[in-house]
């Protein structure tokens, strides 16, 4: 009997400067596979479609879950965790290729260190006096923490910066995530005696004024963060920001 | 002198808290990890964290805590550290809401608390059902800070492949590969920490992410670390089936009401919701009154097996039961359970707030590790290690939400025990060990690159997890654990006649994983023969054959270490401290 497969399409790449080709795939289906199960499959067996043997597919991933990030790529044409993209759920040949906006690695894995180096230009962080013993940490209300909450649920996929019509090296646009964290923090108790540097360093080129409103963030961000919202508050605060600071000066 | 250098290789909880303690002191720490530290594994921890807060108004203690924590993991874990361990949780649960993790609240803003396996008070503080993603991310922003403050360098894909000994056996530093370039170099250090975590690979699949291979673990193991109590792998009761992993499903679905149950005829076809009360069997509240569905992870796993196996009670006669929460309110569910309930729903297909999920026990934790002393440190001078990755904190069994304590814990010890002995170290003689270890290195991976065979390593590897997975987890026979060592001994041979479908030398993911793979296998070997020579049963490790523990006999730390002549582990036993508690049976069906 004839066993049920799918069909798979590769964009693939040996290196940052090498060419990239398109690899063709026929794996054999399983009930509940998700995209990364079919990759493990190739990986166990490493022939393309045309019987030619080839190398196993290099992509990050880790948890499997959606809760690391790690495993973001464009899969029909759709930025989004390959670990959460089901087979059953998607029209064949499946068409895999790395995020755009990223430099590549090696097939679909790529660099996106640059939020990390974002978290670290906003201060994302809670600047505690010390992880010695200073008793409670200050009262915070059911509704402050289902605000933070969301916030915080951030993988750092890069999704929201994928789709992202100014995320660009024209604009040097930080991107949503960048800014979705400045709001967390800048609206935590003790977080937010940094609030004043966060947003400076959000005002001018490659701060909030790049957005252009397209809200592609939104829909594309995987753990639904109130971007947009998040983006029009911390504009409005930079905005105040800039005001006060240029009558101080 | 100048300022120690310490190594951590880990980024997950263990190794940020490390790394976090060094640099408030004024250290200098490289840290090093497979993955962006942001992705480690702690980020899959769901349910919360443990601490006797005791803001529930039921006496809790940390005492009480303790007590919970010795039992449950049936007095094999050293008492004193343990003591330390929960006596130290509330104030680590301050600091960490301190640093922004956003704990659910009570109305009056306090911290709330839920219930977990093991325990009859609420004693877990949570955020949402991501509580270690929450806390993971909280550590990471705290190291970003040192990082941007130049206290700390980080190595991000880059591997661990061995400690740099010198002459006298003594931690000189490591030697890793880079996962981009595939260079291998070795990086100085006056005292290392590893915070690498579980072994979950080894099972195939497993709850474990997919860098959890052990594989540093068992490098050290190799090169004389000591591995304790490697027989004892926690199954966790409710995970989700598929065909990649097991994915999680959180203690703290039960922790909030959710109810374990099957059909009471089997193989019925009707739908669960319309299976009247009268015909469910809620087989862990009948038989543990007292705990109910809370009762630790290894006594509710055995349960579901021998309904699935024994009774023939599995749902439509497949190795599934029931994890009700479908008379528990939407906002609640949202609330507290929000996290889990989405994974659920994304990846089976079916909302949990209207269909019970289905659930099976599924590979999770590894209580065993390097051994440590006291001090976090290893049998090898300056050698640290810390988290899922050392054995200490959880006996037979680890109660849930005790891990995340036990990481931040153990990370927070093992940082200022490093400083404190890397400024007493003597220099090292001649290179400390550093070109040694690097031409072995260079000539491990120049033998793979040229080896030329027939055997896929990922199918080696799915050999492994079928094996271990079937002889090695929730029951076990003699008999069958044999069959399993001998299984490995031959892919361990199979292993030289390895086929690398790619043997480039920029991002060879199937090269570094086939480097894992023979340490998969090594200590695959401590797990499988630790279980084999411990004829008991306690906490997770579990023997039909003998069904009773032997506390004459076993109440003991296994320790395992490497016969390099004769490839293969020896075993001695040591003595547990029990000087605070004395053992006594552990029995979660009894009324008190």
């Amino acid at each position: 009997m004839a066993e049920k497969t799918i069909q798979i399409e590769i964009k693939r790449q040996s290196g940052p400067d090498a060419p990239s080709t398109w690899e063709k795939f026929e794996v054999p289906w399983k009930p509940g596979m998700n995209v990364i199960s079919a990759m493990m499959e190739i990986a166990a067996n490493p022939v393309n479609a045309e019987g030619q043997q080839t190398t196993p597919i290099a992509y990050d991933s880790n948890c499997l879950e959606e809760i690391c990030g790690s495993c973001a790529m464009v899969i029909n044409g759709k930025a989004r965790m390959a670990c959460s993209a089901l087979v059953d759920k998607l029209e064949q040949p499946i068409r895999i290729q790395p995020l755009t906006k990223f430099p590549v690695v090696r097939d679909l894995a790529v660099d996106r260190s640059v939020l990390f180096e974002n978290l670290k230009a906003v201060k994302a962080w809670v600047p505690v006096d010390g992880t010695y013993d200073l008793g409670s940490g200050p009262r915070v209300f059911p509704q402050q923490q289902e605000m933070a909450y969301p916030l915080s649920n951030c993988i750092s996929c890069c999704c929201c910066m994928e789709v992202c019509p100014q995320f660009n090296e024209s604009t040097g646009f930080v991107g949503a995530a960048t800014i979705a964290q400045v709001k967390l923090f800048n609206s935590h108790p003790s977080g937010k005696v940094l609030k004043e540097e966060r947003l400076r360093a959000l005002a001018g080129d490659g701060g909030v004024q790049e957005c252009g409103f397209a809200q592609n963030c939104v829909q594309a961000c995987p753990k639904q963060l109130p971007l947009t919202e998040a983006i029009s508050d911390v504009t409005r605060d930079v905005t105040l920001q800039v005001v006060k600071d240029f009558l101080r000066a | 002198m100048a300022a120690p250098k310490i190594i951590v290789v880990g980024g997950g909880l263990a190794g940020l808290a490390a790394v976090i303690k060094i640099a408030e002191a004024g250290g200098n720490v490289d840290l090093f990890s497979i993955v962006p530290v942001k992705r480690s594994h702690s980020v899959c921890a769901q349910g919360g964290i443990n601490a006797a807060k005791n803001l529930k108004g039921e006496g809790d203690t940390t005492w009480k805590h303790f007590d919970d924590t010795i039992y449950g993991g049936d007095f094999l874990a050293n008492q004193t550290p343990v003591k330390a361990m929960c006596e130290a949780a509330p104030g680590i649960i301050d600091l960490l809401d301190r640093m922004g993790v956003p704990f659910n609240r009570t109305p009056e803003g306090l911290l709330d608390f839920r219930r977990f396996g093991g325990t009859l008070y609420h004693r877990t503080a949570f955020a949402g059902a991501t509580t270690g993603q929450q806390l993971l991310y909280a550590l990471d922003e705290q190291v970003r800070r040192y990082e941007s403050e130049g206290h700390v360098r980080k190595f991000e894909g880059w591997e661990f492949l061995s400690a740099v000994l010198d002459s006298e056996g003594v931690a000189r530093g490591i030697c890793a590969m880079n996962l981009r370039s595939m260079e291998v170099t070795t990086f100085p250090a006056d005292a290392i920490i590893i915070a690498t975590g579980g072994i979950g690979a080894i099972f195939g699949k497993s709850t474990n992410s997919v860098v959890c291979t052990g594989s540093a673990q068992a490098a050290l193991y190799q090169q004389g670390a000591w591995y304790a109590n490697g027989e004892f792998i926690q199954v966790h009761p409710t995970s989700i089936p598929g065909e990649d992993k097991l994915r999680l499903m959180s203690e703290s679905a039960r922790g909030e009401g959710g109810r374990v149950w099957v059909p009471r005829t089997p193989g019925d076809k009707r739908a669960a919701r319309s299976i009247p009360e009268s015909e469910r069997w809620y087989f862990l509240e009948e038989w543990y009154p007292k705990y109910g569905n809370l009762v630790p992870r290894d006594v509710a796993t055995r349960a579901i097996h021998k309904v699935v196996y024994e009774h023939g009670l599995g749902i439509d006669g497949q190795p599934m039961v029931y994890l009700d929460l479908t008379h528990i309110d939407r906002a609640t569910l949202e609330r507290k359970l929000e996290g889990i309930l989405e994974i659920y729903e994304k990846f089976v297909g079916d909302d949990p707030r209207e269909v019970p999920m289905k659930i099976f026990p599924g590979m999770h934790y590894t209580m065993g590790g390097l051994w440590v002393d006291f001090n976090q440190m290893t049998n090898i001078p300056g050698i640290f290690a810390a988290g899922e990755a050392e054995y200490q904190y959880h006996g037979a069994n680890r109660l849930g939400a005790n891990s995340l304590v036990s990481c931040i814990f153990g990370g927070f010890q093992s940082g200022p025990n490093a400083v404190a002995y890397a400024k007493s170290l003597k220099a090292a003689a001649g290179d400390g060990g550093h070109a040694q270890e690097l031409a072995r290195q260079q000539e491990l991976n120049k033998q793979l690159l040229s080896s030329d065979g027939t055997e896929n390593p990922f199918r080696i590897w799915r050999e492994l997890g079928e094996t271990m997975t079937k002889n090695v987890t929730v029951i076990r026979h003699n008999k069958n654990i044999l069959e399993t060592e001998n299984k490995i001994d031959e892919m361990m041979e199979r292993y030289h006649r390895i086929n690398l479908s790619d043997r480039s030398q920029w991002a060879n993911t199937s090269f570094a994983f086939t480097r894992q793979l023979w340490n998969m296998l090594q200590i695959s070997r401590v797990v499988a023969q630790g279980a084999r020579l411990r004829d008991e049963s306690r906490g997770a490790h579990y023997k039909p054959d003998f069904p009773e523990r032997n506390d004459e006999k076993f109440l003991k730390t296994t320790k395992a270490s490497f016969d390099a002549a004769a490839n293969a582990p020896r075993f001695e036993y040591e003595d547990v401290d029990i000087q605070h508690i004395p053992p006594r049976p552990r029995r979660y069906d009894a009324a008190s």
